[in-house]
């Protein structure tokens, strides 16, 4: 800034170019403005209306009854369904997407193949999430696959599918910055690639692929149009992942429509609690991040 | 164990590794390879699954599925015009609010706020998309959609004689097209300035400086020698928001109405080909025909996610072209970036 404002201009900047510039600058800045204004809006309402709903009885300890009269319950089995399903679903997705990653970066490299499945992946990071619950639905619940119909299980799948591609991107990022110097002296030590793979280059990126990870599980867990189709509603506390189970998502998307206002209210803390969850997530791995590279 | 392998057999460099002992790479090499094979492919079966679940409904209504207008469960009529319709007026609000916005915070963060407060005002607009579309939706049910009834009465009164805005008056309610639109705003929001900001930081400084040395103003600067570069990249980034936004389900199914017609203006009750999924999912289990129609509006939607990511793709690899090359060849990669961007300002 100080290159044209601070230093004496040989020709003086008409007073036309200078308001524009101020007002164009101003108007960016207020676009920013603009931008986190639902931010701070939505984070005040969630505080507002979900802690009343925090402090009801048995909140966090009771399951929802399902009766529409008398005491609508608290949220116990969405938060443990969801932790159940989004834990089976990195499971699932965190070591295929880090496999998937490792290719690219140590195998594929720049080859035909390894170019086609980037765009592919690329690609899966932008199919709406109700598509991948639809996939699951037509292949798994209509067959009644495992013996049941609707399935923990097969939300899980649902939403690893959509975990995947966000995996396999963030790792190859991270996998690609392990200098090849690294690489290279294992290899003049005469060590196999695989376990160049083991003890030098996945050792190397811990800490980027735990955050992008991390971030990839916070994405999932706040997914609701997969398990729609997938798990479908139950209200009951269950182990059980190969039956319906309750998630935090789908108790808020049925609570909205309730006439009920207690009903609604637990819709709010519920929501609270599910964005407490994956900020908790998100700022963890921006944590693990900062960290890791400042080192 | 690996030192054991060094004795040569034949006429094997006593250096090279036994078969054995390189069984483990080739396990690791085909392992690796055979699984990303599989994703592809696995992709390609859930397609064909796709396709064929949405036949029932293909064959009967041909065409007409996608430019009918007439959406009837009672009478088993299934013309999906409003559902397109629905999705095509909502992206393209969210695109007119949301990426003059992103824009504008991509630029504010990468030109011109203090270097102190990027990081920041990045994670900031970056938490935007921390918050699941569930949650977007409870706030547009019960905060915004209330709320901006209101001002949209006074607009459509005010601007009355302007097709598409006027005409509702003081009928409009809570759930419209246009609270839809502007909930799918903020969810494309960080998606677009995170892209933007990305192809902003490859903005060579050379470009900058130029501007900057002969005279021009910080806005003459980014006007001349940073948008024109980064346009390609902030092009792709606005696509993929309008991916995100036609595919979005839970927000918008709880915020549209759920009124399978053609809205006369912005601000009447509609549907989307994403909400008619979610919507009557339930109620269409046991009837072929119907779970059939909205499998052929899962196949639409993806069709038309798919087509609009892919040109996405094209132009964010040429926007950011000049930021994977410098690994390779700097100097190169500044000039050929150069001579890209100056045909198009």
């Amino acid at each position: 800034m100080s290159t044209v404002s601070g230093a004496t201009p040989l020709t003086q900047i008409s007073p036309g170019r200078k308001r524009k510039d101020r007002i164009m600058r101003g108007s960016l800045m207020a676009g920013t403005g603009i931008a986190l204004v639902p931010l701070i809006l939505v984070i005040y309402y969630l505080i507002y209306k979900g802690v009343s709903s925090w402090s009801a009885s048995g909140f966090f300890t009771t399951d929802p009854t399902g009766s529409f009269f008398g005491n609508p319950g608290g949220i116990r089995s969405a938060i443990f369904g969801t932790l159940e399903i989004v834990a089976l679903a990195s499971l699932i997705s965190i070591p295929i997407g880090i496999a998937v990653a490792l290719y690219l970066t140590e195998y594929g490299k720049d080859g035909r193949f390894a170019n086609l499945v980037r765009y592919f992946v690329d690609v899966m990071t932008g199919v709406p999430s109700v598509v991948f619950g639809l996939f699951i639905y037509i292949t798994l619940v209509i067959s009644h696959a495992g013996g049941s119909g609707f399935a923990g299980w097969k939300g899980s799948l649902a939403l690893s599918l959509l975990m995947l591609p966000i995996v396999i991107r963030s790792a190859e990022v991270v996998l690609l910055l392990v200098p090849s110097s690294l690489r290279e002296a294992a290899l003049a030590l005469g060590a196999p690639r695989w376990r160049i793979v083991w003890r030098v280059v996945l050792p190397t990126a811990r800490s980027g692929l735990v955050t992008g990870s991390l971030l990839a599980v916070a994405r999932g867990m706040g997914e609701t149009a997969p398990l729609l189709f997938t798990v479908s509603l139950a209200t009951a506390f269950t182990g059980n992942i190969n039956g319906l189970m309750n998630s935090l998502p789908l108790q808020i998307y049925t609570d909205i429509t309730n006439p009920r206002d207690v009903i609604v209210a637990r819709a709010w803390g519920a929501a609270l609690t599910l964005v407490a969850l994956v900020l908790i997530l998100n700022v963890t791995a921006r944590l693990i991040s900062r960290r890791s590279s400042m080192t | 164990m690996e030192a054991n392998a060094t004795t040569a057999i034949g006429g094997r460099s006593t250096l090279e590794r036994s078969s054995a002992s390189r069984l483990p790479d080739q396990v690791l090499q085909w392992g690796l390879t055979v699984l990303a094979t599989l994703i592809l492919g696995l992709i390609a079966y859930f397609f064909i699954r796709l396709i064929g679940e949405s036949t029932k409904a293909l064959n009967s209504f041909g065409l007409s599925f996608i430019f009918g207008n007439d959406w009837d469960i009672s009478r088993s009529i299934y013309h999906g015009a409003p559902l397109v319709v629905g999705t095509l007026i909502t992206s393209a609000i969210a695109l007119l609010i949301g990426v003059p916005v992103a824009v504008a915070t991509a630029l504010y963060i990468t030109e011109l706020c203090p270097r102190r407060a990027r990081p920041v005002l990045g994670m900031l607009v970056d938490l935007l998309a921390a918050v699941p579309s569930v949650v977007y939706g409870l706030w547009g049910v019960f905060v915004l959609g209330p709320k901006l009834v209101p001002a949209e009465r006074w607009f459509a009164n005010t601007f009355s004689f302007i097709p598409f805005i006027g005409g509702g008056g003081s009928g409009i309610t809570a759930p419209n097209y246009f609270i839809a639109g502007l909930i799918l705003a903020i969810m494309i929001l960080p998606i677009v300035s995170a892209i933007s900001r990305e192809v902003l930081a490859t903005v060579p400084a050379e470009n900058k400086e130029a501007a900057l040395a002969l005279g021009a103003t910080r806005w003459e600067m980014i006007r001349m020698s940073v948008l024109p570069y980064a346009r390609p990249g902030i092009t792709g980034g606005a696509m993929l928001g309008l991916g995100r936004a036609i595919g979005e389900t839970i927000a918008v199914v709880l915020v549209i109405g759920n009124a399978p017609t053609i809205g006369h203006h912005l601000f009447n009750q509609g549907y989307s080909l994403a909400a008619v999924i979610a919507n009557e999912f339930n109620e269409a289990a046991n009837q072929p025909l119907h779970s059939s129609a909205l499998f052929a509006a899962g196949l639409v939607l993806f069709v038309l996610t798919l087509i609009v990511n892919i040109i996405a793709r094209w132009f964010v690899r040429r926007g950011t072209r000049g930021m994977r090359a410098p690994e390779a060849d700097s100097d190169g990669a500044v000039g050929t970036g150069f001579t890209a961007a100056a045909p198009t300002s």
